[in-house]
């Protein structure tokens, strides 16, 4: 977890920084997804997996970082209406949170389904916002034992927002287009500039080519190719 | 800051153009220079090579684009572009809103494809046209062109003939001989020379047991290759008469400096762009510093010393 002073930028539900604690010790920057704005301050909830996050886990307090942001398109929380499932896996889970209270200042009822490989994380973060929260692992640990995809009944939501792994939101979005349920995705991807220019995370939609920074990383889930 | 300045002339000339300072924003890290405008005044910068074209619209490649390397990343983008078409069509009005030196970059995949494009390009309103006969990401030729000095030659010396445009022709450090590739360019009618493209370069995903790009192979750039692109530079400043630019893990006032040492007229700065997207605007600010306290009132006063 990263907590970062704010000064000031309006950040939406599912944008993301490019954050360094470096500085050209590594050539990129790193998108990280917010996990909670504060009047005063940023959280950021990543997972250590390679040299980047790495050097973040060994920041002391107080110690100087850099921000780009907030950059990309989140979720369009102020036009979705009614019922809502925010369903987040693994590393996904944390711009759900967010999300999640956005929605609920919005006036819109939201249940959340976490999917965790083994340990839970954040769960608590979201009490405040959810009606219900469902858990999953894949074992069996906490909660259900099995998929949280399994849990999800599109037909009860209006909209259902997805971040994680890539073949669970496409597990969701189908789901969702069986049941005629709107459903946007949060994608992942490879950056190096986070802000439209070098072209780097583009993907083919069924609006022709868009950049994940820049475009997304929300999108529609029915303008997505899976492909 | 302003007076400051006053002391320092950072003013060059490329091929007859004036750039008001010799930093130049490398195709395919800057867009058309929207992007970063949105972060500092991009009008600073002395010049913006567009991101790379192609007479047709591509939509680049498939897979992994972008890879972090030690010192340095490695890119397969592909050449995702709109056309010159829509590059004149609307590309040009945006960056002349910045008021710098205008380079159009453009690739191709055939000889007609170079010709055509570069037409197009001579007649619309840029400032400079930089022939890239380097991409190493683009399959069916793009790197033929950059890597025999003979093709590049012919390449060139067809788009001449069409270009009344300045020619700045972008070489590629994957080329047999840097040396008698630039020498066979200068011949055939470029106006400059741009070098260091990327090195075509290889990473492989050990848990996939694949290759990480879909290509096989990308373009390594950044720190890492700096010093191989300063010996590039100066090898080639030594042999030829056409001004050269400078290109290859510049990432500081510094680097800037030591570049034009070995012989730059003007150098581009890439990936340095990604790990700190305001950099361009502190290599200046440094740039003027760094030439206050070594005693250099005029980069002309440096230029090929070493």
């Amino acid at each position: 977890m990263l907590e970062v002073e704010r000064r000031g930028a309006e950040a939406a539900a599912g944008q993301y920084y490019m954050l360094k604690s470096w500085e050209t010790e590594l050539t990129l920057m790193r998108p990280i997804s917010i996990f909670k704005a504060e009047t005063d301050a940023l959280h950021f909830m990543y997972r250590t997996v390679g040299q980047g996050t790495q050097r973040m886990a060994r920041l002391k307090a107080g110690d100087p970082i850099r921000l780009l942001g907030p950059c990309g398109n989140g979720y369009p929380c102020a036009e979705i209406k009614g019922k809502v499932a925010v369903l987040g896996g693994g590393v996904g889970i944390p711009p759900l949170c967010e999300t999640a209270k956005t929605l609920k200042n919005n006036g819109v009822e939201v249940d959340a389904y976490l999917g965790f490989r083994d340990v839970l994380f954040a769960v608590e973060d979201f009490e405040p916002y959810c009606a219900n929260i469902f858990v999953s692992t894949e074992k069996g640990e906490e909660g259900y034992k099995g998929f949280v995809t399994d849990l999800l009944k599109p037909e009860n939501y209006d909209v259902v927002l997805t971040c994680g792994p890539e073949v669970m939101m496409r597990k969701v979005a189908s789901m969702c287009a069986e049941k005629g349920t709107t459903s946007y995705c949060s994608l992942e991807h490879r950056m190096a500039c986070g802000i439209g220019a070098c072209l780097g995370c583009s993907i083919r939609t069924k609006n022709g080519m868009k950049r994940v920074c820049k475009d997304g990383p929300v999108f529609l889930s029915t303008d997505l190719l899976w492909d | 800051m302003a007076e400051m300045n006053n002391k320092v002339n950072l003013a060059v000339k490329v091929a007859g153009v004036d750039f008001k300072n010799p930093l130049i924003a490398a195709s395919g890290t800057f867009g058309f220079g929207e992007e970063y405008n949105e972060l500092y005044d991009v009008g600073l910068l002395g010049g913006i090579s567009s991101k790379g074209l192609t007479l047709h619209p591509k939509d680049g490649n498939e897979g992994i684009r972008v890879w972090e390397t030690a010192s340095g990343m490695m890119n397969s983008v592909g050449l995702q572009n709109p056309g010159v078409e829509a590059f004149i069509d609307h590309g040009i009005a945006q960056m002349r809103r910045f008021g710098n030196v205008l380079i159009a970059n453009m690739g191709g995949h055939s000889m007609e494809d170079y010709i055509t494009g570069a037409s197009m390009l001579s007649g619309a309103d840029i400032d400079m046209l930089e022939l890239n006969i380097s991409c190493p990401n683009v399959k069916s030729g793009g790197m033929a062109f950059g890597i025999k000095a003979d093709v590049a030659k012919e390449v060139v010396g067809e788009v001449r003939k069409v270009c009344a445009k300045p020619l700045i022709v972008k070489l590629s450090p994957n080329a047999e001989n840097i040396v008698d590739m630039a020498l066979a360019c200068e011949e055939a009618g470029a106006d400059a020379l741009s070098l260091v493209n990327t090195f075509q370069a290889m990473a492989i995903d050990i848990h996939k047991r694949k290759p990480v790009f879909n290509n096989v192979y990308a373009g390594l750039s950044g720190a890492a290759i700096k010093p191989i692109a300063l010996r590039m530079v100066h090898s080639v400043c030594k042999k030829v008469q056409v001004p050269v630019v400078g290109i290859g893990g510049i990432y500081t006032a510094e680097d800037v400096v030591e570049f034009i040492m070995a012989g730059a007229a003007a150098v581009q700065i890439g990936t340095v762009n990604f790990n700190n997207p305001v950099v361009g605007r502190e290599i200046l600010e440094n740039l003027v510093q760094l030439c206050q306290k070594e005693g250099i009132a005029d980069l002309n006063e440096i230029r090929g010393i070493c």
